[in-house]
């Protein structure tokens, strides 16, 4: 790929980025309790003595909670370890014990490597696993701590199992960052222990960006922005953080270490904490936990139940699809998104169509992708084969589809049933007649060779058979009257 | 029914007969009930009395051995617990200001294990704040008084539950161990106090000082109502996970083994850093086992005498941790300020007392970056040592012998200006925290002024069995009179007014 520079007065800088990304995982319980893991319920209900640290209750690790953190650890290709918890102890209102149970310097997966769509390997220098903290909602002032009249507490999220996934400063434009976190997120999704929302703050990413003269060897001081919501907080804050950087040093400043946070109304960051500022977070071995050493055929057991992941789908999919194109590319991203790529690998097997089937799976079973997951390959094969063969009109295909995935049956007797009936031969050649003969003009630039008139006319006949009409069968028979 | 009779013979007698119906466990509870009340102006063993709750416990106990259903191996007996185990809906105060009007939703593991046992609970006892104190003198609600001589301290941090055994207000207690909180004012009230092996019983519930070190076990006058008490409590609870999955030993059994074979090591490290009578103590109790039948020796075992200086830098660190929670936000005491920040601090300023205030910036300043490997992690590597060390003198050991304490009990203001000298009084319990076995002192001699001497047994990890074996024989031949219960004049003048 080009590189990515900036431009300053005295010559070109590049940039040098790494996340730091928060999954939440998709357990039933919190990491060290039995209260349900769940968004969006009435606030301080789903809590107990021990995700309110209450006085007196322990923790206890969530099994599910450690196999799909090593799910994710194995996905990324990192080693599994004997690894300990440690206690991040800092005062803020929504920690109630006031300190956080982290993975520290013994994390669970280290020394993995994400290799992003276009083939950069990007390192992954961790995946650990901590607990979430509660959500503070600032009331008056601007929202945030400083000048609010009061804050209220939510300890629903308090404890809810998270997995840092830490990348080594490998990325160098913000694009590569958003295509970081993209493939990411597909991963994450695709080893089940992630929904990959980052709206709601299921997947939170932090960005640690410096920059340096191009192609200088030494790392420039980084500064940490937070509050990125979006993939495009993400590109617009590296790229505005980078410049602002930039003219700092172009102007014979220094950057500050410092954490930042994203305003996105403003579109800018400003400083949340100086480096003198930070917290000492006074790190130790968590005693009321032991510590997390996963036997070998623990591993071995996760690592058997893990599918297939993003890149290895997708490269499943254009060796059945063919030569590749932009719409194509983008078909495989949501058939892989939604988990229908199974399905589209088993109907194209059964011998439908390929690009037919990859079509109507991207465009129409999408719509329903829980009943889509469900479908039967040979239904759906039937289906593209009565679309293909001209018995149905791809109109008339859509229409069973969607009946198929609602009510399910077979798709010749829906399609009986919704009285689509393949148009008569005949019947087609008169109503192209008609139109040929209703539009004359057009008729006579498309005999002269103006093949863009033939969509036009398509179109018509389409319209006067409500659809019925297979479109490839009029184009054909639109070529053979023009001799 | 006097309370004394109701007590006759101890816990173990006193559930035999509410087993068998002859006595009521109402009876038992109401002369407890009573006779707490009327120590309570003088001795002040108890933060909460929770008699209505008693009662009904009791009366629950009764309904079922008159229907014929089993109420349990401790069938009303009379159990006092320790401030810092949560109760449902009965103040846990830890004695500190910073929980005031807290009320714990859920019961303590070893709460629940008792109650199911039959144990009727009366009260929550006096503790140093978040046991952090070897006299009881740094609760919020005031000092325990010596049952022995009300003048002196009960010892610390279970003075509360040391002293109330001691005064016969109730036959059973519950204490917490961090350093030597249970065994300490069990020596210097003249009780039996245990503290078992880590990780034997569940710490849910115990409001945590030191999370690596707390464990709780009973107080009775009895090695058998120790035992028995610690037979119910005991056992695997998945709401620990540093709780053992190990099986409990039949203690009961163990009891009646005798010591014919057993090896005892006397830690002689410590018999020169002892009073004349603690020492004395453990030289008689040496003697009597070789009696007995056990292979006594001396053995040195000098390391351990650096556990102090490791447990005063891990103690606090956990500790420092543990009590970040008190901020003010979510329960008990809360003072206002002009922001979260200001709130925390004026709460933690006026909710804690010195004594913890002191241990919080110790263990904070012992985690800062900077410090750690010179303080937290160095005080690991001493632990790492007593280990080793321990483990060497097991090799041919089955059981240590040492005094519990480097004194009797001392008086009320003697120690409270000079926090080092207190913290000495821990001396020969703390080396048993750090490694994580189990201890146990015994009343078992009287000392300077009259007052109850105790000896220490040390077991290696899960050495219940070795450690009541040698236990059960030093009870069986100490000095008359050395355990309570002892009566203190009420009302009289507080000075030599024990027996
Ligand atoms: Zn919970």
């Amino acid at each position: 790929m080009s590189r990515y520079t900036i431009t300053g007065e005295t010559g070109e800088w590049e940039i040098v980025v790494g996340l730091e990304v928060h999954c939440e995982l998709l357990t039933k319980t919190k990491l060290f309790c039995g209260c349900p893991n769940a968004f969006g319920d009435e606030p301080n209900t789903n809590v107990c003595p021990v995700c309110l640290g209450l006085p007196g209750s322990l923790p206890v690790l969530n099994r599910r909670a450690v196999e799909m953190a090593m799910a994710i650890g194995t996905a990324l290709g990192c080693e599994i370890r004997p690894s300990s918890f440690h206690r991040k102890n800092y005062f803020y209102p929504d920690m109630p014990k006031d300190y956080q149970v982290t993975q520290y310097d013994e994390p669970l997966n280290v020394e993995g490597r994400l290799t992003l769509v276009d083939g950069t390997p990007i390192g992954i220098v961790r995946a650990h696993m901590e607990e979430d903290t509660g959500k503070t909602t600032h009331m008056g002032g601007d929202g945030r701590i400083h000048g609010a009249d009061y804050s209220l507490v939510d300890y629903n999220r308090s404890g809810v199992p998270l997995v840092e996934i830490v990348s080594a400063p490998d990325l160098r434009s913000p694009e590569q960052a958003r295509s970081y976190v993209s493939e990411l997120r597909a991963i994450l999704v695709a080893t089940g222990a992630s929904d990959g929302r980052m709206e709601e703050g299921s997947l939170r990413v932090d960005a640690n960006v410096s920059v340096r003269r191009f192609g200088g060897e030494e790392f420039g001081t980084r500064c940490e922005i937070k509050n990125l919501n979006s993939l495009r907080s993400l590109v617009r804050a590296i790229e505005y953080e980078s410049r602002r950087q930039v003219e700092l040093l172009e102007r014979g400043g220094s950057v500050d270490q410092e954490t930042r946070h994203w305003n996105e109304v403003e579109g800018r960051t400003s400083s949340m904490r100086s480096k003198e500022e930070a917290y000492d977070y006074r790190y130790f071995p968590e005693p009321d936990l032991v510590p997390l050493a996963p036997p070998a055929e623990w591993i071995a057991e996760v690592v058997a139940k893990l599918g297939l992941m993003p890149a290895q789908r997708r490269e499943r999919l254009a060796s059945l699809l063919g030569e590749s194109s932009e719409a194509i590319e983008e078909q495989v991203a949501t058939v892989i998104d939604l988990g229908l790529d199974d399905l589209v690998v088993a109907t194209i097997a059964s011998g439908a169509d390929s690009r037919l089937v990859m079509a109507r799976a991207a465009n129409e079973a999408a719509q329903q992708p829980d009943a889509a997951r469900q479908l039967d390959p040979e239904r759906f094969g039937e289906l593209i084969g009565l679309e293909a063969a001209g018995t149905l009109s791809a109109t008339q295909a859509k229409a069973v589809l969607g009946e198929l995935l609602t009510n399910g049956g077979r798709p010749a007797d829906i399609a009986d049933r919704l009285g689509f009936k393949a148009l008569a031969s005949d019947e087609l050649g008169a109503v192209i007649d008609a139109v040929i003969a209703a539009n004359p003009g057009e008729w006579d630039r498309y005999v002269g060779g103006d093949d863009k008139v033939a969509q036009f006319l398509l179109g018509k006949v389409m319209r006067e058979t409500k659809g019925r009409a297979n479109g490839k069968l009029v184009a054909e028979a639109l070529a053979s009257r023009r001799g | 029914m006097s309370e004394t009779e109701a007590f006759a013979g101890g816990a173990l007698a006193i559930a035999a007969r509410v087993r068998s119906g002859e006595l009521s466990a109402r009876v038992v509870t109401e002369a407890a009930l009573e006779e707490i009340a009327a120590s309570e102006p003088l001795l002040h063993c108890f933060n909460t009395i929770t008699a209505e709750r008693a009662l009904a416990a009791a009366d629950a106990v009764d309904a079922k051995v008159l229907a014929g259903e089993d109420p349990g191996p401790l069938a009303g007996v009379p159990v006092a617990l320790k401030d810092n185990l949560c109760t449902r809906g009965v103040p846990t105060t830890c004695s500190s200001r910073i929980l005031e009007g807290w009320r714990p939703p859920y019961d303590a593991t070893v709460v629940a294990r008792l109650s199911a046992a039959g144990a009727v609970s009366v009260g929550k006892t006096n503790l140093d704040e978040f046991a952090m104190g070897s006299s009881t003198e740094t609760s919020a609600t005031g000092p325990t008084r010596n049952p022995w001589d009300p003048a002196r301290v009960p010892g610390g941090s279970s003075g509360g539950s040391a002293a109330a055994v001691a005064a016969g207000l109730v036959p059973l207690a519950l204490g917490s161990d961090t350093g030597g909180s249970i065994r300490q004012p069990a020596a210097l009230c003249g009780v039996v106090g245990l503290k078992p092996t880590y990780g034997l019983v569940s710490r849910y519930g115990l409001v945590a000082f030191a999370s690596s070190l707390d464990q709780i076990g009973p107080f009775a006058l009895t090695l058998a109502d120790a035992a028995a008490t610690l037979q119910v409590i005991a056992g695997h609870d998945e709401r620990d996970s540093t709780s053992l999955a190990h099986p409990v030993a039949d203690l009961a059994t163990e009891l009646r083994r005798g010591v014919e074979g057993l090896r005892v090591g006397v830690v002689a490290d410590f018999l020169s850093e002892a009073s004349g009578s603690c020492a004395a103590a453990v030289r008689q109790a040496a003697d009597a086992l070789a009696d007995a039948g056990a292979l006594v020796k001396e053995v040195a075992i000098p390391e351990l005498l650096h556990g102090l200086s490791a447990y005063y830098l891990i103690a606090p660190a956990e500790a420092s941790s543990n009590l970040a929670r008190y901020d003010g936000v979510r329960y008990g005491l809360r003072v206002d300020g002009d922001d979260v920040q200001e709130m925390n601090a004026r709460t933690r300023s006026a909710g804690f007392g010195d004594e913890v205030k002191r241990r919080i910036m110790l263990g904070t300043y012992v985690l800062s970056a900077g410090y750690y490997d010179a303080y937290y992690a160095q005080a690991q590597r001493v632990r790492t040592v007593i280990l080793r060390s321990f483990a060497r003198a097991y090799e041919d050991c089955d059981v240590l012998l040492a005094p519990t304490t480097p004194s009797v009990a001392f008086p009320i203001g003697a120690k409270t200006a000079d926090p080092l000298e207190m913290y000495l009084s821990d001396l020969f319990t703390i080396p048993t925290n750090l490694a994580g076995h189990p201890a146990l002192s015994v009343p078992f001699a009287l000392g300077e002024e009259g007052l109850p001497v105790g000896v220490q047994v040390l077991a290696p990890a899960l050495g219940e069995g070795p450690m009541l074996r040698a236990g059960a024989a030093l009870e069986a031949v100490a000095a008359p009179g050395a355990r309570g219960p002892v009566r203190p004049q009420l009302g009289g003048p507080l000075a030599g007014v024990a027996r």
